[in-house]
C-alpha cells in the first residue's frame, strides 16, 4: 500500500477522538509501515515482559542477582532500508523502550549474553585473549516452511496455507515433546515467525549454559533427514528397532500422515508425485506392481491417495518382505515428507541470533505471538493479529483508559496472557530458586573455606 | 628429588584385593627420586608411548593394539620390586609431562599417546578394576538401581537394538546372535550408569543413548569413551598449567639439575628433527633435479614435477616443498633462486619478488614471527585437504588411481610391487604403501617404515652413498 495513504488514515485517527457526533472511521488499512510500527512501539510493545524474560531473575534484589546480566545481552536492530545495528545492549527496561521507541526497528533480534557489555566490546578487544565471548543463550530452533518446499505441493516458498500449516503443528509437537521429555527442559516458549514458520526459544538456566558442542548434540539427536538436494530418500532409518525417540516421533509422523498430509497434498493422485514416492523403494519388483496397478484410474468413492498408499504400505509390509530394508521404506517415506527439517546453524550456534518475540513481520504485518505447544494444532497463522486490527481495535477502545486494559482487550490480549502466566511467571519462580540456591551454596562454600 | 603438591598420600590402589589399578596423575606425588631413576624412568615411559604412535601409524587395529599395549608395558615399566611399579608409572608420567609440556606439537603428541595407553591399559583391566577406576574417576555419575532399570528397561533394549544396522539379510543370524551377546553383556550383567546428558554429546548426536528427563543411560561399553574424554581433558588441562609452571618457575629453579634432563628427553625420542639438514650436509641448485629423481618421495616428486610443468603452485604446495627443501640442506639465497626461477616464467620476476618471496623467507624464520618452521610430517601431509589446483598432500591418498599408477610407474614402480602398493592404498594404509615405493625403488628394505618425506629422502641418501662408496673403492 502506498505511504500518503497510511498518512490519511494516521490523520484520521487521531481525528478521530475528537470529532463528535460523526461516525468514525475506524478501519486502518492492511499493511505495514514505519507510522504504523511508531504506534505499535508506544502502546502494544511489552516491553517490562521483555525485560523480565531477558533478566532471568537477575533483576531481583537478592544479593546473588547479577546486575549486570541484562546489560550483556546483545539486541540488534534492522532498521527501515536493511540497515543493520548489531551489538546494541540496553541497561535496564527504560532504555530498552526508549530506544526501541526513538530507532523503530523493523525487526528486533536477541543475541547471546556476552561475557562483557556488547556495545564495549571494541574497548575490550585491545586487552587480547577472548574476553568479548558468549556465555549464555538460550538454545533455540528455527522452522521453517520453505525448507519443505519438494514435499508440498500447495504452496512454495513464503507462502503458507491451511495445508501445509500443519506441518509445522508437526514440528511443534515432535521437538517440544523431545525437549521435555528427554532432555528434561521446562521452560520452552514456541512463537510464530510472522510468515512461514515458527521459532523455538529453550530458556531453562541449563539450556542457556549449554556449549556449542552439547548444541549440536541436540540438534543431530533430533535431525534425522541426510540427504541433501539431489537425493531422492532423503530420510534412512537402521536398526532392529526404533530408538525411543524415533518410534514416539513416528506415531505423530504416521497420524499426520496418513490422515491428512496423503489427501491434503494429493501425494498419489498424478504420475509425477507417485513416481517421486516409488523412487524411494529399493525393490524392483514392488514399484513394477505398484505401478501396474496405478495405471488405470478408475474412479471410485475413496480417495485414491488413501487407497494407493494402504496398498504401497501393504505390498512393503506383508510378511513377504523379509528385507527390514523394505519394511522400513514406510516410515521413511513418512519421515521423508512430514518429519521436522530444522535450521540446523541457528541451533547449533550461541551467537546466532533470532527475532524477538512480539515484532512484527515486516512482509505480513502480522505480529510473532507465541503459540502454546499443548494447542498448536488451534493455531492459524492466518488469524494470527495484524498491525493493521491492533490498531482498529486501539482507535475503537476506550482510548484514555491506561494501557493495560486497552491491551487486555485487544486481539494481542491473549497472547499476552499466554505469554505471562505460562511462560514467564513459572520461568522467573524457577530463575529466583536457582539464584537463591546458588547464592547459598557460594555461602556454604565460603563458609566452610573460612572455618578451614 | 621432590615433586612439590600432593593431594593423594597412597599411591597404591585401594584397599581390597583388586588388581594394580590404573593411576589417574591427578596429582604429582610427595616422592624421593634418584636422579638417575627421574631420567631412567622417564626414557622407558617414552619407549613404550613411542611404540604406541609406532603402531598406531602402521594402522594396527584395536584387538592388535591391546596386545602391543601389553607388551610395551611388560618389556619396559616393569620394576624388580613389584612394590615399585606404581611409583615408576607415576614418576615417569609425571617426569614426561614435565619433558613434553613445552611447546605445542610435544603437548599433542604426549596427549594423544597417553590417552591412547590409558585407553588400552582399561581394556586390559579386570571388571572389577575396571569398576574401581570408574569410580575413582570421582565423575558426576551414577549407577542405576534395580528398579530404575525394571523402568526403563524395554526402552534400553530398543536403543541397543535400533544401533544395529540391519541392511542385509545375510548377516541377519550373526546380528542377532551379535544382538543377543550385547544384550546380555550391556544390560544385564553390567550395571548401567546415569550421567547428565551434556557429559556425553557424541553419544546423544549418534542417538545412541536413551535419555529421560535430561539423563542418558549409558551402557558400560560406552563408558569408557566417557573415561577416556574425561581423561584426556584433565591431561590436558593439566599439561598447560605445567606449561605455566614450567616457563615461570621450574625451568630457572632446576636449571642446574633438571632442566638439562627435560630439554634432553624431548628432543631425543620424539624421532629426528628435520628442520635443520644433519646428515648430509647441503644440497646445490645444480643437483637438485638429480636428487628429486634419486630420492625424493613421491609427494614431493610429484611437487616439483607440477612445479616445472606449471612454473606455479599454490600455497600448501609451496609450504610443503618448500619446507621439505629446507630440510634436505637447500639454503635460504638457494631456495629463492629455485623458486624464482620457476615462477618468473609465469608470473614474472617482479611479482615472485612481490608476492611470493615473502613466504619463502617466512619459512626460513626470517619473517613475521620468526619461527624456523619445521617440515611436515607424512601423518600432516596425509591429514590435509587439498582443494582443487593444489597438488600438495599424500599422492597416494589424493591422487585419483589411474593419476597414481602413472606416477608409480615414471619412478620405476611396476608389476608386482606395483599392485602390492595398490593394495595397501586401497587398505587406506598410505605410509606402508610409500615404505614399499621406497623399497621397490631402492631395492632394499625399510624396516622402520616411512613416517616423514625427510626420512624417506636420508634413508634414500644413506643407501646411494654407501652404495657409491662400495663401487668406490
Amino acid at each position: 500500500m502506498a505511504r500518503e495513504e497510511a498518512e490519511d488514515t494516521r490523520e484520521d485517527m487521531v481525528i478521530d477522538g475528537v470529532e463528535e457526533g460523526h461516525k468514525p472511521n475506524y478501519e486502518v488499512p492492511d499493511g505495514f509501515n514505519s507510522d504504523y510500527l511508531m504506534i505499535y512501539y508506544g502502546k502494544f510493545f511489552p516491553y517490562a515482559e521483555m525485560h523480565k524474560w531477558m533478566s532471568y531473575g537477575n533483576d531481583g534484589k537478592h544479593p546473588g542477582c547479577d546486575q549486570s546480566y541484562f546489560g550483556r545481552r546483545e539486541f540488534s536492530f534492522t532498521l527501515e532500508n536493511d540497515i543493520y545495528v548489531r551489538f546494541q545492549s540496553f541497561n535496564d527496561v527504560a532504555d530498552l523502550e526508549n530506544a526501541i521507541k526513538k530507532k523503530c526497528p523493523f525487526k528486533i533480534d536477541i543475541g547471546p549474553v556476552y561475557s562483557v557489555d556488547p556495545a564495549k566490546r571494541n574497548a575490550y578487544a585491545q586487552s587480547g585473549g577472548n574476553v568479548f565471548r558468549p556465555v549464555e543463550r538460550e538454545l533455540v530452533f528455527d522452522i521453517d516452511i520453505s525448507d519443505y518446499d519438494d514435499v508440498r505441493f500447495c504452496c512454495k516458498g513464503a507462502d503458507v496455507c491451511s495445508e501445509c500449516w500443519p506441518l509445522m503443528t508437526v514440528a511443534i509437537k515432535i521437538i517440544d515433546t523431545a525437549l521435555r521429555e528427554d532432555f528434561g527442559f521446562n521452560h520452552i516458549l514456541w512463537v510464530y515467525s510472522g510468515r512461514r514458520g515458527v521459532h523455538c526459544w529453550v530458556c531453562d538456566g541449563k539450556a542457556r549454559r549449554l556449549d556449542d558442542g552439547q548444541r549440536a548434540a541436540i540438534v543431530n539427536y533430533l535431525h534425522v533427514h541426510k540427504g541433501n538436494e539431489h537425493s531422492i530418500k532423503k530420510v534412512t532409518l537402521v536398526g532392529q528397532t526404533f530408538h525411543p525417540f524415533i518410534g514416539r516421533s513416528a506415531e505423530v509422523v504416521k497420524e499426520f500422515f496418513e490422515e491428512k498430509f496423503v489427501s491434503s497434498q494429493n501425494l498419489f493422485s498424478d504420475e509425477d508425485r507417485y513416481e517421486k514416492i516409488l523412487e524411494m523403494i529399493p525393490d524392483e519388483s514392488i514399484t513394477s506392481e505398484l505401478r501396474g496397478k496405478w495405471q488405470d484410474k478408475k474412479r471410485s468413492r475413496d480417495d485414491i491417495n488413501v487407497v494407493r498408499w494402504g496398498q504401497l504400505k501393504h505390498l512393503l509390509q506383508s510378511g513377504k518382505q523379509k528385507m527390514l530394508g523394505v519394511r522400513r521404506c514406510v516410515e521413511e517415506i513418512m519421515f521423508t515428507f512430514t518429519y521436522p527439517r530444522l535450521d540446523l546453524e541457528v541451533s547449533k550456534h550461541m551467537n546466532h541470533l533470532l527475532k524477538a518475540p512480539f515484532c512484527i513481520h515486516p512482509k505480513t504485518g502480522r505480529v510473532c505471538v507465541p503459540i502454546d505447544p499443548k494447542h498448536c494444532e488451534d493455531f492459524d497463522p492466518s488469524s494470527a493479529p495484524t498491525l493493521s486490527r491492533l490498531l482498529e481495535e486501539l482507535n475503537m477502545g476506550a482510548l484514555g483508559n491506561g494501557g493495560e486494559e486497552v491491551l487486555e482487550n485487544t486481539s494481542l490480549g491473549k497472547s499476552l496472557r499466554y505469554f505471562r502466566s505460562s511462560f514467564l511467571h513459572p520461568l522467573l519462580k524457577s530463575c529466583k530458586e536457582d539464584i537463591e540456591n546458588a547464592y547459598a551454596a557460594k555461602v556454604q562454600q565460603s563458609s566452610n573455606s573460612l572455618s578451614w | 628429588m621432590e615433586i612439590v603438591g600432593s593431594r593423594r598420600k597412597s599411591l597404591l590402589p585401594p584397599a581390597g584385593n583388586a588388581a594394580p589399578t590404573i593411576p589417574l596423575y591427578r596429582s604429582a606425588p610427595e616422592l624421593e627420586v634418584r636422579l638417575e631413576d627421574f631420567e631412567l624412568y622417564a626414557v622407558h615411559r617414552l619407549r613404550v608411548l613411542k611404540g604406541i604412535s609406532d603402531a598406531l601409524s602402521r594402522g594396527k587395529k584395536p584387538n592388535e593394539m591391546e596386545n602391543v599395549v601389553k607388551e610395551l608395558l611388560k618389556v619396559h615399566m616393569s620394576h624388580p620390586e613389584a612394590s615399585q611399579v606404581m611409583n615408576k608409572d607415576i614418576i615417569s608420567h609425571f617426569v614426561l609431562r614435565l619433558v613434553y609440556c613445552r611447546e605445542e606439537e610435544l603437548r599433542k603428541w604426549f596427549l594423544s599417546m597417553e590417552t591412547t595407553l590409558f585407553r588400552y591399559r582399561f581394556l586390559l583391566e579386570t571388571s572389577e578394576a575396571q569398576i574401581a577406576l570408574m569410580a575413582e574417576f570421582d565423575l558426576p555419575y551414577k549407577t542405576i538401581t534395580n528398579a530404575e532399570y525394571e523402568n526403563v528397561k524395554d526402552k534400553l533394549n530398543k536403543v541397543a537394538r535400533s544401533m544395529n544396522s540391519s541392511a542385509d539379510t545375510i548377516y541377519y543370524k550373526v546380528i542377532t546372535n551379535f544382538l543377543s551377546s550385547l544384550l546380555s553383556s550391556s544390560f544385564i550383567l553390567l550395571r548401567k550408569v546415569q550421567v547428565p546428558f551434556e557429559k556425553v554429546p557424541d553419544l546423544v548426536a549418534r542417538r545412541e543413548v536413551f535419555i529421560m528427563k535430561g539423563y542418558a543411560y549409558v551402557p558400560r561399553n560406552q563408558v569408557l569413551s566417557l573415561l577416556v574424554t574425561h581423561y584426556r581433558s584433565n591431561l590436558s588441562k593439566a599439561l598447560v598449567l605445567t606449561n605455566r609452571k614450567w616457563t615461570s618457575m621450574i625451568r630457572e629453579q632446576e636449571k642446574d639439575r633438571l632442566t638439562p634432563i627435560v630439554e634432553a628427553l624431548s628432543t631425543s625420542y620424539l624421532g629426528p628433527d628435520y628442520s635443520q639438514p644433519k646428515d648430509f650436509g647441503e644440497i646445490s641448485l645444480r643437483d637438485i633435479d638429480q636428487i628429486a629423481r634419486s630420492s625424493f618421495p613421491l609427494c614431493m616428486r610429484y611437487l616439483f614435477e607440477k612445479l616445472k610443468e606449471d612454473h606455479h603452485l599454490k600455497h600448501g604446495g609451496r609450504m610443503q616443498l618448500g619446507l621439505f627443501l629446507k630440510g634436505v640442506g637447500l639454503k635460504l639465497d638457494d631456495a629463492l633462486a629455485f623458486w624464482k626461477s620457476e615462477f618468473s616464467k609465469k608470473v614474472g620476476a617482479e611479482r615472485f619478488d612481490k608476492e611470493y618471496a615473502y613466504g619463502i623467507r617466512h619459512n626460513y624464520g626470517k619473517e613475521g614471527k620468526r619461527t624456523d618452521y619445521t617440515p611436515y610430517s607424512c601423518q600432516k601431509i596425509i591429514s590435509s585437504t587439498p582443494g582443487v589446483g593444489d597438488h600438495h598432500g599424500c599422492p597416494y591418498r589424493h591422487l585419483r588411481e589411474e593419476n597414481l599408477r602413472a606416477a608409480l610407474n615414471n619412478m620405476g614402480v611396476a608389476n608386482r610391487a606395483l599392485e602390492d602398493v595398490m593394495d595397501k592404498v586401497r587398505n587406506k594404509h598410505y605410509q606402508l604403501a610409500c615404505t614399499l615405493t621406497f623399497e621397490a625403488v631402492h631395492g632394499a628394505s625399510c624396516d622402520q617404515g616411512i613416517n616423514h618425506p625427510n626420512q624417506y629422502y636420508s634413508d634414500s641418501k644413506t643407501i646411494l652413498e654407501s652404495r657409491n662408496n662400495s663401487k668406490g673403492t
